[in-house]
């Protein structure tokens, strides 16, 4: 790996990712480059042509559902999908995605919404990581580098949407394409593994397949994937937008 | 003494001069005729070329199958007597027979699985190339 792939954040460009977010919607200023990673050659690297990203529509998504959340531990082997983390209490076992529950107190109108690593294009996860292990790949999806994790957790205080979790304990019976293992960080990987496979995420399919069609997941840069055509139509908002983080995961029926 | 040894091992023709230190790795060959790579290029090599793949696929999304981990523990899977698959920590595991000869410790099976798995929806192993 060089310097140049490594993905270069600094003050200049998040203060800039900033001034965009606060413009509003504007996804992909200037000339597009509609080179689909969709049918990427398992020997090509990634680019930065694509910005994965996931839209949900909350209205959609049904309070009592847990679809995403359940296929996505089945996919990567945590919670239900794993026979480990036994002697972790509760609040300590590993949680990739959670059903979240929002009410407006004026109105008491309450909602549950899935709420997962929001794959920011400033992530703060990153700029605290004393190692270099947290890391935003070229094409926008934000990971750990458990090989170098040293697990101090910096990352889990700096992350505003509390989306990362540190296994205490030894595992044994992970996924191949998902490791995972104890004295280390992780979170949602928006399924690289499918991602680069031409698979939409876990979550995304079984909301689509079998539930209520709540997530899109696709191509941010590409003005005529899905995603972006929803976002121009009836638009999205970044959860703590004023954060300035430019998240990848956008949501709809969340107002103010 | 050792003349003493010497006579035996000459003796035992069957017997190899390491015997009489530390015994020999037995090393089980992998599945089909041969290696991702020259066997003698593996035996020396195999470290930095897994390593190699692995910052390949972390930050580079390349998934290719020759160098991936992934690959070395289905082809090289071992079992035991009841047909059930060898793990990382018993000697008779491919990577560790040679390991605990050549007193190597390698953290890689804390995450990644050491033998070919049932428990993922995918299989491991992609259809050809
Ligand atoms: C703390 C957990 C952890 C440890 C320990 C670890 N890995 Fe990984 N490794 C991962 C994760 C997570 C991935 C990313 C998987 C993906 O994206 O598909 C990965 C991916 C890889 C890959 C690319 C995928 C593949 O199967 O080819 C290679 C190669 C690899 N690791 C090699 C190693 C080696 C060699 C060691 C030991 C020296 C090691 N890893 C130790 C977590 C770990
Ligand atoms: C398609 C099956 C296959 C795959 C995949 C494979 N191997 Fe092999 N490997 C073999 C075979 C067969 C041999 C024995 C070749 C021979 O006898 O000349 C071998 C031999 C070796 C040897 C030498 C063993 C000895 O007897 O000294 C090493 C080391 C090795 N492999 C490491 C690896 C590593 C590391 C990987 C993953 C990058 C890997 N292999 C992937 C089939 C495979
Ligand atoms: C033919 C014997 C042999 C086999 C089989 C073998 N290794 Fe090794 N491996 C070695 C030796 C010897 C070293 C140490 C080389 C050194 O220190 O220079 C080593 C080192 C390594 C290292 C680097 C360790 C470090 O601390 O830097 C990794 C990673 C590794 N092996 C992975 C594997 C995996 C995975 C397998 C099984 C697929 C495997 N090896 C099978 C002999 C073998």
């Amino acid at each position: 790996m060089s310097e140049k792939e490594q993905v270069n954040l600094t003050r200049r460009n998040l203060l800039g990712g900033t001034a965009a977010a606060m413009a509003g919607l504007t996804i992909a200023p200037g000339i597009i480059l509609v080179e689909t990673a969709q049918a990427k050659p398992k020997d090509q690297p990634v680019t930065d042509a694509v910005r994965w990203g996931i839209l949900i529509n909350i209205n959609n998504c049904a309070d009592d559902c847990t679809g995403c959340v359940d296929a996505c531990q089945e996919e990567n082997g945590w919670g239900k999908g794993s026979s480990d983390e036994s002697k972790s209490r509760p609040d300590q076992k590993a949680q990739w995605i959670r059903k979240v529950k929002v009410t407006d107190r004026e109105t008491g109108h309450a909602k549950t919404l899935p709420m997962m690593c929001q794959h920011c294009e400033s992530p703060p996860c990153v700029d605290v990581c004393p190692t270099g292990a947290s890391y935003k790949r070229i094409d926008g999806i934000v990971l750990v580098d458990k090989h170098i994790c040293i697990g101090c957790r910096y990352c889990m205080m700096a992350c505003p949407y509390k989306a990362r979790s540190f296994i205490h304990e030894t595992l044994t019976d992970q996924r191949s394409y998902a490791p995972r293992g104890q004295g280390t960080v992780e979170s949602c990987t928006m399924c690289v593994h499918r991602v680069d496979d031409d698979q939409q995420p876990a979550c995304v399919e079984a909301c689509s397949s079998t539930f209520n069609s709540a997530m899109i997941f696709g191509d941010l840069n590409d003005p005529e994937s899905k995603i972006s055509k929803e976002l121009a139509r009836h638009g999205g908002v970044r959860i703590r937008a004023d954060l300035g983080l430019n998240p990848g995961v956008r949501y709809q029926g969340i107002y103010g | 003494m050792y003349i003493f040894k010497l006579a035996i091992l000459t003796l035992f023709l069957s017997v190899t001069s390491a015997q009489a230190e530390v015994p020999l790795p037995s090393i089980s060959k992998g599945q089909g005729d041969s290696c991702v790579r020259a066997t003698d290029d593996m035996r020396y090599n195999h470290m930095d070329y897994i390593q190699h793949h692995r910052d390949e696929t972390m930050y580079r999304g390349i998934r290719t199958e020759q160098d991936s981990l992934k690959q070395c523990v289905t082809c090289h899977a071992v079992k035991d007597d009841d047909g059930g698959y060898i793990n990382a920590t018993d000697k008779r595991h491919f990577c560790s027979s040679c390991h605990s000869y050549a007193s190597v410790k390698i953290d890689c099976f804390q995450c990644h699985t050491d033998t070919p798995r049932s428990t993922d929806i995918h299989e491991p192993l992609a259809q050809g190339q």
